[in-house]
């Protein structure tokens, strides 16, 4: 599979200005039925960087996050990946866009082993006319599995493990990883720490990290603001279905965030 | 604690997940072919009848079917799904290549051929039940099992299709180098579906979508597509069981396969495939299979009405479905 290979080879570690943002979200609207949960939202993320998306309950957060990833298309506002225009209206359309997301609880498969969750919807088939018929190649998704899952410095002890034997903390590493695998441009991950105990969460972030340092773009969707500046590139505000800041992680505090969320401040205030 | 005692902790630990993992899929099966040796011995005890040349014969028939028609609920089970519609298609389609066979003069099989589409559109029923009209599988089936069987009396006049030629019986009680036709059958269908399930896309999108529906969309799988080819193929099995059942008995019998839902469920959990889908291998299935065959012939030999008989498989369903919960719990207390 080798995604995290082709994920550098052909991407710059250091986005430049001219570079448009390898997925860009404008004048989002979304309604489900008379409740507006996006009214014109914007999203920037930039080559190679983690970009945590916050806001209070409500704010919008997982509508947009689900628009991203082609669950809900949006109703008015325009989705770019790498400058393009790009309609989502599958979440099998925003995969072949190269955007992959990991969701808080629909991850994996639990009966599958590991590796066949990591190949889920894109399994190795053998060669020739035995693949035709669709006779999968286990051995090359083993080994693919295997060194990907190393790459990532993703600790499980096998990969012909069902999931449903994995901690919650090494299922998520895989969940993440599964994304990170696939993904050519942006990663989105949906509170991937939120159940995690701390040596969990811990793990989760290093395999963030290392997808991050090989050049993968990775979306975050966090409430706990420690992790956020600890982890985060940049932070986006989401209240009230718009984007009110963009903030740089280490310009700021959880509690600059915290008044960002709720209004608090005036950063972008909202329109009366 | 110390990094050595660390280590040694893991090493062990990993170990003993090494051996849960490689135990887990196989105890239900090892559990059921030591109930199924057990219940053979006891039987050859018990009844002089038992340990015949006729009577394993007779055991290796009835089996066949069981076994066809429980491994089309197994594929269904592991989606998560049920098929409650077995025993009316299965009559349906049995009657049915009786009454061509009779009215039309078709061969015997071409006669197997309309048994078998029957059971493909009474599962591409099913199947669009529960894809397109999002029915759960429960409902669906039980519907279809209502309606299949209103078919089979209204076609038959609730009479029987009688006045088959001999070579009707070739399916059923035919033998090739003394070993039933029915059986050998039977072996080709396990060893495919077996194949289909563990080796190819088509049966990890099965297990992937009784697994997690949810994950298995997402991944783009077409689950709508999958799933009612699952119920299709499940109904081309149920389709070729009924012509062999009512091949045995040289007639269409309208009323054959009530409560044969009941046989194949049991056979396939008893096998370790689980209610709450994403499990389930064909071997297990096959064992249980043998193992409901062998209680009802049990009981048959040592004169148990087959009311008790009834009685004896709804305590072992019961039993099965429990040992499934049990080792479901067990499996992630790990958390």
């Amino acid at each position: 599979m080798g995604g995290i290979p082709t994920a550098t080879a052909d991407s710059e570690q250091q986005p430049t200005d001219a570079e448009p943002p390898v997925l860009e979200a404008r004048g989002i609207v979304k309604r489900f039925g008379h409740v507006e949960a996006l009214r014109g939202a914007d999203f920037t993320v930039r080559r190679g960087e983690v970009v945590a998306l916050i806001g209070d309950n409500g704010a919008g957060k997982s509508t947009l996050i689900k628009t991203l990833s082609g669950v809900h298309p949006p109703d008015e506002g325009e989705i770019r990946v790498g400058g393009r225009p790009v309609q989502f209206s599958t979440p099998v359309d925003a995969r072949r866009a190269g955007v992959e997301t990991v969701y808080q609880d629909l991850a994996v498969a639990d009966d599958l082993s590991v590796a066949a969750n990591l190949y889920l919807g894109r399994e190795i088939l053998r060669s020739g006319p035995l693949g035709r018929l669709g006779l999968l190649d286990k051995r090359a998704m083993r080994h693919g599995a295997a060194a990907a899952l190393d790459e990532l410095g993703v600790r499980i002890p096998r990969v012909t493990t069902p999931i449903a034997m994995l901690s919650g903390g090494q299922r998520q590493c895989v969940a993440v990883a599964r994304a990170i695998i696939w993904a050519t441009n942006v990663v989105i991950l949906d509170e991937p720490t939120a159940a995690l105990g701390v040596v969990q969460t811990g793990r989760v972030l290093d395999v963030v990290r290392r997808a991050r340092d090989a050049g993968m773009s990775v979306v975050l969707v966090s409430h706990n603001m420690p992790q956020v500046l600890e982890i985060a590139d940049r932070v986006e505000v989401l209240r009230l279905g718009r984007r009110a800041a963009q903030l740089r992680a280490d310009e700021v505090t959880t509690d600059d965030l915290v008044a960002a969320m709720t209004g608090s401040t005036g950063v972008d205030r909202d329109e009366r | 604690m110390s990094s050595v005692e660390a280590t040694a902790g893991t090493q062990r630990g990993e170990l003993s997940d090494w051996f849960r993992e490689r135990i887990s899929h196989a105890v239900s099966e090892f559990t059921a072919a030591t109930a199924l040796v057990v219940l053979f011995i006891a039987l050859t005890f018990a009844s002089p009848y038992f340990l015949t040349a006729d009577n394993l014969f007779n055991i290796g028939a009835q089996t066949a079917v069981i076994a066809i028609i429980a491994t089309a609920q197994t594929m269904v089970i592991i989606t998560k799904g049920i098929d409650l519609s077995v025993g009316s298609v299965a009559a349906l389609a049995g009657v049915l290549g009786a009454m061509v066979v009779r009215d039309l003069g078709f061969s015997l099989w071409a006669a197997t051929a309309v048994a078998i589409g029957v059971g493909a559109l009474a599962g591409l029923l099913n199947g669009l039940l529960v894809t397109v009209a999002r029915i759960p599988p429960f409902i669906a089936t039980l519907g279809t099992m209502s309606v299949g069987r209103g078919l089979v009396f209204i076609i038959t006049g609730a009479v029987g299709v009688y006045g088959l030629p001999r070579s009707f019986q070739l399916l059923g009680n035919g033998e090739i180098l003394g070993i039933p036709f029915a059986v050998v059958i039977t072996v080709l269908v396990a060893v495919g579906v077996a194949f289909l399930l563990s080796q190819t896309r088509f049966g990890q999108y099965t297990y992937a979508m009784g697994s997690n529906l949810e994950a298995a969309r997402r991944s783009g799988i077409r689950v709508g597509r999958h799933l009612t080819g699952v119920y299709v193929l499940a109904g081309v099995l149920v389709g070729l069981g009924g012509m062999i059942a009512a091949s045995r008995v040289n007639s269409g019998q309208p009323n054959y396969g009530i409560s044969l839902e009941l046989d194949v469920i049991a056979a396939a959990v008893i096998g370790g495939a689980s209610l709450f889908g994403g499990q389930g291998r064909i071997v297990g299935t096959i064992i249980g299979a043998f193992l409901i065959a062998l209680v009802r012939n049990g009981a048959v030999l040592l004169d148990i009405s087959i009311h008790y008989q009834q009685v004896i498989v709804g305590v072992i369903i019961w039993a099965a479905v429990y040992f499934d919960q049990y080792r479901r719990r067990r499996l992630e207390s790990r958390g």
